[in-house]
């Protein structure tokens, strides 16, 4: 029987103390070990930046890559051995300022992996630069005079990408994050997560309290149907986006290698490398 | 009898030009003839002038020569541009359509045929091509039957009807062309070849072909010219083997997507040109770092910046010997044929994984899209190293939750290979320096152990034949030294010195980098002169050889950079003058 305990590692985290990441560590952990994964049988693939070590702090396969990069090595990663569970992470400057494309495209992608953002809306690791996710008038030592862009919406943006599972979770609630977690991994195809994870040393204004003040959980709304992507749209539009649960999930979308014309039923892999002799002679034809 | 024919094939782009070069193409292979073609286009979909130039010839041929013997014109662009490569035995075929004029100074004869008017009689004036191609074979004194495989085999899903109609205008071309010429029927024909089977193909197919025959089972691309047709010949192959292709958001989720892969223990690249090399430039570094088997190809074009996305250069060469921040353990290999290309990709394969480094195929337009006859494959000499892979039944148990020594310091400085599953393999990869297990590190003494280990995995590389050499002579006046498709130019022209007193030896590089210095060497001590031809404006292989091997007194740089392959009659031209120079 595998526990949470056995995706702890060695290494003694370099986040500050009361980070938010320390909760989406325990979560992921905590979701594995719930879905039954044995470590050797997850990979974290992650970005770069406060959050980016996260690959580093649980006993999984770890990949920490180049900032911005984290779903195309993921996505590579699952091609190649479809029976492994991966999951990417980043920050929000990871997934929505330098790997913004890769998000998009992973979300219509649809191929089986689960991505957790870490949206602390601020560049920590480079000392509190505004983020994409920085709400308008947000002051950094980038936005001295207050960001004056308007912040990316992740979730309008995934239910308008094409996405198949939609969710956000808050640090603060490591209970309703792991359960998301946890239906992410199962989720037939690309599972879209963020998490509120607050920056403690250079966001005063997100803070916890500011995320606990403003944040309606979906499981208290009435009625909510999460299979119903208009409603989800209008409900995340009429809450600004601060809403926690699962905000979309279709059960019915076949994911990308289900749909990859000759894809191998067995993970790529497990193939013998060497062409049969017939096969070889038979390429040749074609040029003659 | 002709010992060579120069045909060319020219019009607007979009109205088949392509395809007539084809079709005569796949009947003269098949006769045994050796074929070399180049086609000129522009970045647009349609309009604006094509043309398909093809050297024939009953022995092995890699270059298009200078001149032209047969110039087939759709339009008068054609004969505009191109009427300068014909001579006083050469001659136009022009479609009556367009009212052809010939230039005063042209030197051939032209010949008025109503192409377009034969075509719409049989049904269609897309047909116009076939009665050229029949045009063609009256001058050639070619058998009509030859023509019957070729179109069977294009035609055949359309119906016999259709196969019959364009076998119908071939025909009549024919005896078309035969009524116009009189006593010059027949007056191209080419010395007969020795009919063997062998194969015509574009380098991107050797490079795609080699790719599946070394055990490829991903790609992740980004459509480019001139590299677009490797992804779409693994789009159309890898189904069959299980395996599948993404056509990324852009370049640099095609290398690290493929890094994900490698990663994940399967073949994986990505094919791109100069511009989608330089997107990658962080992924390749990520590769090197992390010591992920990484293959990458990149068919050179026309730089800098979007430069001449469709013509002939050579000047991405220092960018991927050197490009990436930092410095890592990088492999460059250039081959020079369609039979290099395809054995080149497979040592490509091996090498990444058994120094597990980034290894660049460097292709050039030339290469990768003149189509030439290539000896079939020989399946034999395929051959699948995978290093130090790990089986998982031969880890023995991690004790207390450590790390797999991934990055194990050893006496090649290649540590074993686990790969993600294995079940006490775990281990750490990151971009950050790290130690033996993975875990980032910024100590001083593992820094340099690392760095070393990194480095140093380039000395046991094992390629075979580094340089395509024929030195022929222990003193020579000259040695020609080439990488990528200038081969076939530089062997006609060593040729053609020899057979006047010349002493000409050849070199073509192969491995670009770790680069072959000792062979270099004794090639550049047997010269009094070393001439190296590359198309850029720099003399980029001229420099990395003055950095390895020396010899900078003896060094002569020929450089084209405007955008046209070297032709051999031009080159012989550049060089005699050196030699009267005095230089030589």
């Amino acid at each position: 029987m595998v526990t949470f305990k056995d995706f702890r590692n060695n290494v003694k985290p370099n986040w500050c103390p009361g980070c938010g990441d320390f909760s989406v560590q325990a979560a992921i952990q905590r979701a594995a070990a719930n879905v039954g994964i044995q470590p050797h049988d997850l990979a974290v693939i992650s970005g770069i930046g406060c959050s980016g070590r996260i690959s580093g702090y649980i006993h999984s396969y770890g990949f920490h890559g180049i900032h911005g990069r984290a779903l195309p090595i993921a996505q590579g990663l699952k091609m190649a051995n479809k029976d492994l569970h991966v999951i990417a992470s980043g920050g929000d400057g990871d997934g929505f300022a330098i790997g913004m494309g890769h998000t998009i495209h992973s979300i219509r992608r649809n191929i089986d992996i689960t991505y957790i953002v870490m949206d602390n809306q601020i560049y920590g690791l480079t000392k509190g630069q505004t983020s994409p996710r920085s709400a308008e008038g947000f002051k950094t030592k980038s936005t001295p005079g207050g960001a004056i862009e308007p912040s990316v919406q992740p979730l309008e943006l995934a239910l308008t990408s094409g996405a198949t599972f939609v969710a956000q979770g808050f640090s603060s609630d490591i209970k309703e994050l792991t359960a998301i977690i946890e239906a992410g991994i199962n989720h037939k195809g690309f599972s879209f997560i963020n998490v509120f994870s607050p920056c403690v040393t250079y966001n005063k204004v997100n803070t916890y309290d500011w995320f606990k003040e403003h944040l309606t959980k979906l499981s208290a709304v009435e009625g909510y149907d999460s299979r119903n992507r208009e409603e989800a749209m209008r409900v995340v539009m009429e809450n600004k986006g601060l809403v926690t649960g699962i905000i979309y999930q279709n059960e019915n979308a076949p994911s990308y290698q289900e749909q990859v014309p000759g894809y191998s039923p067995t993970p790529l892999v497990d193939q013998n490398l060497k062409m049969s002799e017939q096969e070889f002679n038979a390429l040749i034809q074609d040029f003659m | 009898m002709l010992q060579q024919l120069s045909w060319k094939v020219g019009g607007q782009q979009g109205e088949g030009i392509e395809s007539t070069g084809e079709i005569f193409s796949m009947a003269m292979n098949r006769l045994g003839y050796f074929l070399y073609g180049y086609r000129h286009f522009s970045s647009r979909i349609k309009g604006g002038h094509t043309n398909n130039k093809i050297c024939v010839r009953p022995t092995q041929v890699r270059t298009i020569p200078d001149d032209l013997d047969i110039l087939v014109a759709f339009d008068q662009e054609t004969i505009d541009v191109n009427y300068k490569e014909l001579t006083e035995n050469s001659i136009i075929l022009a479609d009556a359509k367009f009212s052809p004029i010939a230039p005063d100074d042209c030197k051939a004869p032209m010949y008025i045929v109503p192409f377009t008017e034969i075509a719409a009689e049989l049904g269609t004036s897309l047909m116009k091509n076939m009665v050229a191609i029949g045009a063609t074979a009256a001058l050639l004194n070619l058998d009509k039957g030859v023509f019957q495989g070729v179109v069977d085999e294009i035609f055949g899903k359309k119906g016999q009807e259709v196969v019959e109609k364009n076998m119908q205008a071939i025909q009549q071309g024919f005896d078309t062309m035969a009524e116009h010429l009189g006593d010059r029927l027949g007056e191209w024909e080419i010395a007969p070849a020795d009919g063997k089977h062998r194969m015509f193909m574009i380098g991107n197919d050797a490079i795609a072909f080699g790719a599946l025959a070394a055990g490829v089972r991903f790609m992740a691309a980004y459509p480019i010219t001139p590299a677009s047709e490797i992804m779409e010949y693994m789009i159309k192959k890898l189904p069959l083997f299980g395996g599948a292709v993404i056509q990324t958001e852009d370049e640099i989720a095609a290398a690290t997507m493929a890094i994900g892969s490698n990663y994940g223990g399967v073949r994986s690249f990505t094919a791109s040109a100069g511009p989608g090399l330089s997107l990658m430039m962080e992924a390749i570094g990520l590769s090197g770092m992390t010591e992920q088997p990484l293959v990458i190809v990149d068919t050179q074009r026309g730089g800098p910046s979007t430069g001449l996305p469709t013509k002939q250069e050579q000047s991405d060469l220092m960018q991927m010997i050197y490009g990436t921040h930092g410095e890592i353990p990088k492999v460059v290999i250039a081959p020079s044929t369609g039979e290099e290309a395809f054995y080149d990709t497979i040592q490509a394969f091996n090498i990444a994984e058994e120094l597990q480094v980034p290894v660049i195929i460097l292709t050039d337009l030339q290469l990768s899209l003149g189509k030439q006859t290539v000896e079939p494959f020989d399946y034999s000499k395929v051959e699948i190293r995978r290093g130090k892979l790990v089986e998982n039944e031969a880890i023995p148990e991690a004790e207390d939750k450590s790390y797999f020594k991934r990055y194990e310091l050893t006496e090649d400085g290649v540590s074993p290979r686990v790969l993600p599953g294995m079940e006490h393999a775990i281990h750490h990869v990151t971009g950050v320096e790290h130690d033996e297990t993975g875990k980032p590190s910024e100590a001083s003494t593992n820094r340099k152990a690392q760095m070393d280990k990194r480095l140093g995995k380039l000395k046991h590389i094992n390629f075979k034949d580094p340089i395509y050499v024929n030195a022929p002579y222990e003193e020579a006046d000259i040695l020609f030294v080439g990488f990528n498709s200038t081969r076939g130019v530089l062997e006609e022209l060593q040729q053609t010195l020899i057979e006047s007193d010349v002493k000409v030896n050849h070199a073509h590089i192969r491995l670009i980098h770790p680069f072959p210095v000792e062979e270099m060497r004794s090639l550049v001590a047997k010269a009094k002169k070393v001439v190296v031809v590359e198309n850029n404006a720099t003399g980029q292989l001229a420099n990395i050889i003055k950095m390895n091997v020396g010899g900078h007194d003896k060094l002569v740089s020929v450089t084209k950079y405007d955008g046209t392959p070297f032709l051999p009659l031009q080159l012989a031209k550049q060089v005699k003058e050196l030699l009267t120079d005095g230089n030589i």
